[in-house]
């Protein structure tokens, strides 16, 4: 028995250490987690990329759930990402505002008429002030934004299509439920 | 039963080390004291700021303390003071700006974990969830030591036939047990 000890207990710390290093090497470390999950969503009053004269207000949200994805067209990522968004918007699921993060006009707009265009509209954050108040800190970044203007959901980096299958339609009809 | 000993010892060092090897793997995400940021970080750590330093000595310092203690998102080694990433400008001057509205460091440091979460806080506050990242070094070390006098103190207790003999040098009497077999020729001992 003793002399068993001798060899499980080195062997328990082995498997013990094995166990720490398979969970912290599958982490991805990006992936922090939000403080702003179940928190109201920050105010914000911005213009929209297509009418530079209208401005949209936090208030103006409340009342209907909506996602907001923060892109930019100088994001490498969000280039893969636009396909899907682009297709998820055909299903009218729920209506995504785009959150253009710190660029510029132009750009943006030639790049929306190129890939297409799946938001209702898109909300200029030229100087990533609002990006900062969402603790945007990787383009893309998709947040759920139910009826009483609370975040139920964020995506760090690109949505991808079973994560829109999987996750963010099943939470659509919950909180629309 | 020499052998048997050894194997024992083997065993407890085994043990030992593997604390010693556990150690870090609890402690790799442990906050970094600022202080121990290699030379090439302060180079970095002078060009997005030095003309800054100029317009403002007192509150750039400020906020190069409050910015030094907290994490760039984007490079996540690097500290907000150190990073030359977009975000981490654009957190400087907002830290500016809030000192400059006379907003107190706890305030500041607040309305940071209140976007980004206590992940971007190098010294993140003792609670529930960082308990075994603040007290398992500690701990780890606690056990390795105990380990350690458990040993020492089986060891003690031992007769002087459970371990080598010390080899016998020239010039030297041996002042060995009479049951003791013969000290074993090591390479360095003189013939």
């Amino acid at each position: 028995m003793k002399g068993a000890l001798r060899f499980l207990i080195p062997l328990a710390i082995f498997f013990t250490l094995v166990g720490f290093l398979y969970k912290g090497l599958n982490l991805d470390p990006r992936e922090v987690p939000s403080p702003l999950i179940d928190k109201p969503a920050p105010e914000f009053a911005l213009t929209q990329l297509d009418a530079p004269t209208q401005t949209i207000r936090r208030a103006d949200m409340l009342g209907k759930v909506w996602m907001l994805n923060v892109w930019a067209s100088w994001c490498e990522t969000c280039r893969e990402e636009h396909p899907y968004l682009v297709e998820f918007a055909k299903t009218k699921a729920v209506p995504i505002y785009g959150l253009n993060y710190k660029d510029q006009r132009e750009p943006a707009q030639a790049w929306l008429a190129e890939r297409g265009n799946p938001y209702v509209a898109s909300l200029v954050d030229s100087n990533g002030r609002v990006g900062i108040d969402f603790g945007v800190y990787a383009v893309p970044e998709t947040f759920l934004i139910d009826k009483q203007g609370i975040i139920r959901f964020k995506q760090i980096g690109e949505l991808t299509p079973e994560v829109l299958a999987n996750t963010v339609m099943p939470l659509v009809r919950k909180l629309n439920g | 039963m020499a052998d048997a000993r050894h194997r024992s010892f083997a065993a407890l060092l085994a043990l030992a080390l593997a604390l010693c090897l556990a150690s870090p793997a609890f402690a790799a995400d442990a906050p970094a004291p600022p202080a121990a940021s290699a030379p090439e970080a302060v180079v970095k750590f002078q060009a997005p700021t030095a003309t800054l330093t100029a317009a403002d000595p007192a509150l750039e310092a400020r906020m190069l303390a409050i910015t030094g203690e907290l994490r760039c998102l984007v490079c996540q080694n690097q500290t907000i003071a150190d990073s030359h990433a977009d975000l981490a400008a654009d957190l400087r001057q907002e830290v500016r700006e809030m000192l400059k509205r006379g907003r107190t460091p706890d305030e500041i440091r607040r309305y940071m974990t209140d976007r980004y979460g206590d992940f971007i806080l190098y010294r993140p506050p003792l609670k529930a969830t960082t308990a075994v990242l603040w007290l398992g070094p500690a701990l780890l070390l606690a056990i390795a030591f105990a380990a350690l006098a458990v040993v020492i103190r089986r060891r003690a207790r031992l007769a002087d036939d459970h371990f080598e003999a010390d080899p016998v040098w020239e010039g030297e009497t041996p002042d060995l047990p009479a049951t003791s077999a013969t000290p074993p020729a090591r390479p360095g001992t003189p013939a």
